[in-house]
């Protein structure tokens, strides 16, 4: 299936949750926020949501800023 | 020194880091370290999903620091008011550096959705702390939507050019009720020292410490410029004058006294 991350277009196999997807991209879920479909996602209950085509995710951290 | 409160928080110091440009995470830490500050900013952005890099937030000590996420990269409020919310879901205390930058080239913040977005996240429970352009008026209208500071630009952001705006940012510390914190454009311990004295109750600098080879030292020099101007605020500076006055007496010299 098809999705949107990070603005670009990716590939991903279909059932992949949030969880599967971060661990693959060996990101631990402490150190990013995410947005799914506009929504900011709660990240202790969302580990286990499945991913669908066409979904738009924002996969977001923290970086030096002034 | 006295302390420094915001949104009934109290701070021993009055100088605000930034976290940008640094050469390193290390030289990041030693300048922040250097500068005793207790506010430190940090900005959101999309991972690299090909890179992400390591997490910068574990080279910053929660307990010791109040992390406030700036909005930076925002164009407008909405924008704005997005980074804000993510920032507090990623668990960060509900505290914004309200940040509306339209213009890539100068940086100039956006009076219009600032004022916008402040509104929106102070009544959702957030302590903003608008970094704004240095006008007394929009300073009125942002500390009744309820922003906690006012923090008006001394030049544009990483110009190091100093205290441009010094006419204004006076009428704005003459006016404000809440803290008045110039940021931008403070290259200087110099410049940051002039904004204390001046009434500034805090400073946040960046570019200043990342800017050079000794962040560290420089960041020493920052905090000592901080104080040394608050200091000098409180103990009152004597009266500018236009002919001289001299400090020693004016009588006994060593010649005859002329009648």
């Amino acid at each position: 299936m098809n999705l949107r991350i990070n603005g670009q277009q990716h590939t991903l196999e279909k059932g992949v949750t949030i969880n599967r997807l971060l661990t693959q991209l060996e990101l631990q879920p402490e150190r990013v926020v995410l947005e799914l479909n506009h929504q900011i996602l709660d990240m202790a209950e969302s580990l286990n949501i499945e991913l669908h085509e066409n979904d738009q995710l924002e996969i977001i951290q923290f970086v030096g800023g002034g | 020194m006295d302390k420094l409160e915001i949104a009934g928080r109290h701070f021993t110091s009055r100088l605000m880091v930034g976290t940008g440009k640094f050469s390193s995470n290390t030289a990041m830490q030693q300048a922040i370290e250097a500068t005793d500050s207790e506010i430190v900013t940090v900005a959101l952005r999309r991972v690299d999903i090909n890179n992400p890099g390591d997490n910068m937030l574990q080279h910053i000590d929660r307990d010791r620091y109040l992390l406030l996420p700036n909005t930076s990269g925002a164009r407008d409020a909405e924008e704005a008011v997005r980074l804000a919310r993510l920032a507090r879901a990623a668990g960060c205390d509900p505290w914004v550096k309200l940040e509306v930058t339209p213009d890539p080239y100068y940086l100039l913040p956006d009076p219009v959705e600032t004022l916008k977005a402040a509104e929106i996240l102070v009544k959702e429970g957030f302590n903003v702390l608008p970094y704004m352009p240095a006008d007394p008026v929009l300073a009125r209208h942002l500390e009744e939507v309820g922003t906690v500071t006012l923090m008006p630009l001394g030049a544009p952001i990483g110009t190091n050019r100093g205290l441009r705006t010094r006419d204004l940012v006076r009428i704005i510390i003459e006016q404000a009720n809440v803290p008045v914190v110039v940021d931008a454009g403070l290259g200087a311990p110099s410049h940051a020292a002039e904004a204390m004295e001046m009434g500034a109750d805090a400073v946040l600098v960046n570019t200043a410490l990342a800017d050079t080879a000794h962040p560290a030292l420089m960041g020493e020099a920052f905090k000592k410029g901080v104080e040394a101007g608050r200091m000098a605020y409180l103990a009152g500076l004597g009266p500018q004058r236009g002919k001289a006055e001299a400090s020693s007496p004016l009588t006994g010299f060593l010649r005859e006294e002329s009648s």
